[in-house]
């Protein structure tokens, strides 16, 4: 095999034409793993085709993407097999391949639009002055008409994300390859997203392989369908396939109980904003009902979820707790965010929308016994209640394994299961289906139905037009932000 | 499919080996920047502990760990030549920026210290990452600090003081700075936040 | 509490004409000058110099110079505190020997704020690398790296309400407030290191490791406006030392 020449001069960048990959065999260990992480995979892609590679989590869609982009460092792991680009081992430093990744915010470096799109020019030699003039070209293959000047920190997530497609471009990259580029947006960002894609690789100047959780909406996109599978090797999906239809949870529909959590005109304001996070909102959380609140970004779903969590003192109006609600409280009178934070997670559990944020110990067991300790139960018990929900979710095999090690779809559970653990009789999810993929998203949405039987009130922030129609009873579409 | 042959992966070419990847600048700067704004609030802490040591002012020493912590950890982490340096200078100007009571001398204390943190792992010719190294780099960068300290600060005290703040100073970072840095190591190892490192790979 | 280092693209004010190194080399002037005087006239001098420029780095409004400015004047006002309370010296003496520390603090930070608030950060890595030969590799990882700080403020807060939604606060305990203070910095550090990593990642993907010689598309110039600059820089400090003398205050403290 070639090695690599440093400084072989500059990348070429009159446009090297669609690649053609070819993997025979081919496996990847991390050097952190006894399991590989994908192994026996042939597969072909002719140059130009557009391939959406599909599979369950953990079947190592990302560790391909990255072994095709040549980012899989020598000393992190194990190879197995042929894998090739092109003829030769993917090779960055000779040629350009475009490259998105889940998070924008992650990926942007530089702090204006078009020294963003120009910083992979600069970084493969590109001389300065055909530097814009491929800027200016990739802005406008993906749509992006806000202006090379424009401050990448002020874009939405679906602008920022159609920009780092854009800097993925400019080098003209003979592969593109996409990891979950929509996972963290809303339906709206995603949507722009897509179409920027469509619109960028319309004249198969790029072969395109695409790994995304929301495989329906790319198939118009794509030629062809590839499954990863768990154990190793791919099924290729014939045209027309159509991915199983999501698993609806079976639930009982409850008569609204006692309303537990009422919102009186609660409002929000960040000190010095000219306008409010959230306008006034009248909203009551009956025992027994979920409720589900969807709306544009920017409307305050989220900061609507904080108050009625008992996180956030709302600027205008009131959060009122029912007798049913503050019973056992010392004092009675005082508004959910004045309690002490023991007796909130006692009676209002929060699950975030970014698990890690949540945990705090170093094992899933201990993670678990937390709340239940912290509120006064004996060792034995909260070591009963940390054993039941373990087993309930799944997470048994894992008892003793790191929180912030285990896998997206594992972190969420775990994190549902603490703000059980107190048993509390509110839940106030923010986005629980965010970036899951059909079995996780499955798990979770059964998990919650469960939750509903027990005469609680869930409130579920959500973008997931799927969750409002597997669990809502309720619905509460905030509107669009109205001018001050 | 029997058992394919085995190797490591070459597919990629990144930097040379044993020079610093990309991940290795990122995360040193960002240790920098963070312990920046972490020196920042010591700063503040420090100015307002200090009436406490009115009767006997070096016996202040006993915090200064937290002011190299990132010349250990930072090595330990990335194991790379010049982390030390790097993150200490990173952290110095940036708890400039925000305004510390010392002023742009952060900076350069910030240089000698990670010079000197540099020179605990150096000994080992930047190839071991573990306690010896950690408790080595923490004491000489202490004593760099203290003799700064008594050159810019403090040149009337008498030798007695003197001597007591250098002690207190090395006995402070090496426990706060060397004990906690291999502890914060192994922290944030556990919690898989080194997987690209080799300070955070064990096979499980 | 906003963040200072908050980073973007600077709004153009009359201060981002001057290029980044002829405005580190003033920096570094005024610093040599201000930590040898041991006195109240010259930080004095200084700071009435460096306060003149607030208005040319577009901070008019004094809700913008104390957004900028109130991690400064907490170490300020906080060293000043501790020299008029337990210095050694009395009345008079020990209020003038206090002013000359907060005003060295401010005269000394202030520079630096007056940069950041005139110069996108991309615009000094360039300085640095084009003019200085700053190593483009160690510029513009760092650049990454501090690009990450407002959304780690941000991330702070939400781990704080995490934190309290676990049923985990301080309460009237200062010993569990110091433990949730430390955990909730754990938190952020891991998040931190996972986030770098996977800028790092992304910034390898699109070359940033190629071992090219990298280009520059913005370039930076250095123009007679960056003399004049470095030169006025070193004229009022002559000025401050003047006026220390003369009145008889100068009293250099690194000596």
């Amino acid at each position: 095999m070639a090695g690599p020449v440093p400084g072989t001069g500059p990348v070429q960048h009159d446009g090297v034409g669609p690649a053609a990959v070819r993997l025979t065999g081919f496996g990847f260990r991390h050097a952190s793993r006894r399991a590989w992480a994908v192994r026996d995979v042939d597969l072909r892609i002719e140059p130009g085709q557009r391939v959406l590679l599909a599979g369950a989590s953990g079947a190592g869609k990302s560790t391909l993407l990255r072994a095709l982009g040549g980012l899989l460092e020598p000393e992190s792991g194990d190879v197995a097999g042929e894998l090739t680009v092109d003829g030769a081992v993917p090779d960055r430093r000779r040629r350009p391949v475009g490259m998105v990744f889940q998070d924008p915010d992650s990926q942007l470096v530089m702090t204006r639009a078009g020294d963003d799109v120009a910083f992979g020019l600069e970084n493969t030699g590109t001389p300065p002055a055909l530097i814009w003039p491929a800027v200016d070209t990739a802005l406008d293959a993906v749509g992006f008409d806000l202006g090379r000047e424009h401050a990448t920190a002020a874009l939405s997530g679906g602008q920022k994300q159609r920009l780092v497609l854009a800097g993925a471009l400019a080098p003209r990259p003979g592969l593109l390859l996409l990891d979950e580029p929509t996972a963290q947006l809303d339906p709206d960002g995603a949507a722009l997203v897509r179409a920027a894609v469509n619109r960028a690789v319309a004249d198969r100047s790029a072969t395109l392989v695409v790994v995304d959780h929301d495989v329906e909406a790319w198939l118009p996109l794509v030629d062809r369908v590839v499954e990863l599978l768990p154990g190793g090797g791919t099924v290729e999906h014939p045209s027309g396939w159509r991915p199983a239809p999501l698993r609806m949870p079976a639930r009982r529909v409850h008569s609204p109980g006692e309303a537990l959590l009422t919102a009186q005109a609660a409002g929000f304001a960040y000190r010095g904003a000219a306008r409010p996070a959230l306008a006034a909102t009248d909203v009551a959380l009956p025992a027994g009902r979920t409720l589900a609140v969807t709306g544009p970004n920017g409307t305050g779903k989220s900061t609507l979820a904080l108050l009625l969590a008992g996180l956030r003192a709302p600027s205008t109006g009131r959060v009122v707790a029912s007798p049913a609600l503050t019973a056992g409280l010392r004092r009675p009178g005082l508004p959910p965010h004045r309690w002490p934070a023991v007796e909130l997670a006692n009676r209002i559990g929060t699950v975030f929308q970014q698990p890690e944020h949540q945990f705090l110990t170093g094992r899933v067991r201990d993670e678990l016994s937390l709340g239940p300790l912290r509120s006064g139960a004996g060792a034995a018990q909260a070591r009963a209640t940390a054993e039941e929900l373990l087993e309930r979710l799944g997470l048994a095999a894992l008892a003793d394994a790191n929180p912030f090690t285990l896998s997206g779809g594992q972190q969420r559970r775990l994190s549902v299961a603490t703000a059980l653990a107190t048993a509390p009789r509110v839940l106030v999810l923010d986005e629980p289906t965010f970036g899951q993929d059909r079995e996780t998203w499955a798990e979770l949405v059964a998990l919650l139905a469960e939750q509903q039987d027990g005469n609680r009130a869930l409130c579920l922030v959500t973008h997931d037009a799927a969750v409002v129609t597997a669990l809502a009873d309720d619905v509460l579409t905030l509107g669009a932000p109205v001018p001050a | 499919m029997a058992e394919p042959a085995v190797r490591p992966s070459d597919a990629a070419q990144g930097a040379p080996r044993g020079g610093w990847r990309t991940v290795d600048i990122v995360v040193t700067a960002v240790l920098g920047v963070a312990f920046g704004v972490v020196f920042w609030a010591w700063g503040l802490l420090w100015a307002a502990t200090g009436p406490a040591f009115g009767a006997f002012p070096p016996g202040q020493a006993f915090m200064y760990g937290v002011w190299l912590l990132p010349a250990v950890l930072a090595p330990l982490v990335v194991r790379k030549p010049g982390a030390a340096l790097f993150a200490e200078l990173i952290a110095g100007i940036v708890s400039a920026l925000l305004g510390s009571a010392w002023g742009s001398l952060v900076i350069v204390y910030g240089l000698l210290q990670g010079l000197a943190g540099e020179l605990g792992f150096a000994a080992f010719g930047w190839r071991r990452y573990s306690w010896p190294q950690a408790l080595l780099a923490a004491a000489l960068a202490g004593a760099t600090a203290a003799g700064l300290d008594l050159y810019n600060y403090y040149p009337d005290w008498t030798p007695g003081w003197m001597t007591t703040y250098t002690a207190l100073i090395v006995v402070s970072t090496v426990v706060i700075a060397g004990l906690g840095g291999m502890a914060l190591t192994r922290a944030l190892a556990a919690s898989g936040a080194l997987s690209s490192f080799a300070s955070g790979r064990t096979r499980v | 509490m906003s963040v200072p280092l908050a980073l973007g693209p600077a709004r153009p004010v009359p201060l981002s004409a001057v290029n980044p190194v002829a405005q580190l080399t003033a920096i570094v002037v005024v610093t040599v000058v201000l930590l040898v005087s041991g006195d109240l006239v010259t930080p004095s001098v200084l700071l009435v110099a460096e306060l003149a420029l607030l208005p040319a780095a577009g901070l008019t409004r004094p809700g913008d110079v104390l957004r900028r400015t109130w991690p400064l004047l907490l170490s300020a006002a906080g060293v000043a505190w501790v020299n008029v309370a337990f210095g050694s010296l009395d009345g008079a003496e020990a209020w003038v020997s206090g002013a000359t520390w907060a005003l060295r603090v401010v005269a000394l930070a202030l520079p630096g704020i007056l940069l950041v608030a005139s110069t996108d950060p991309v615009r000094l890595a360039d300085a640095l690398t084009l003019h200085w030969r700053v190593s483009t590799r160690f510029a513009y990882g760092a650049l990454a790296a501090l690009r990450l700080v407002p959304l780690l403020a941000a991330e702070w807060e939400t781990i704080r309400l995490a934190r309290r939604a676990r049923g985990v606060d301080g309460g009237r305990n200062p010993v569990a407030h110091v433990r949730l203070l430390a955990s909730t910095a754990f938190g952020l550090l891991v998040g931190a290191i996972r986030r770098g990593s996977r800028l790092a990642t992304a910034m390898d993907a699109r070359g940033f490791d190629s071992g090219i010689t990298r280009t520059n598309a913005r370039g930076s110039r250095l123009r007679p406006l960056d003399a004049w600059v470095v030169a006025a820089a070193v004229a009022v400090c002559a000025v401050a030392v003047t006026a220390s003398v003369l009145t008889g205050a100068w009293s250099p403290a690194l000596s």
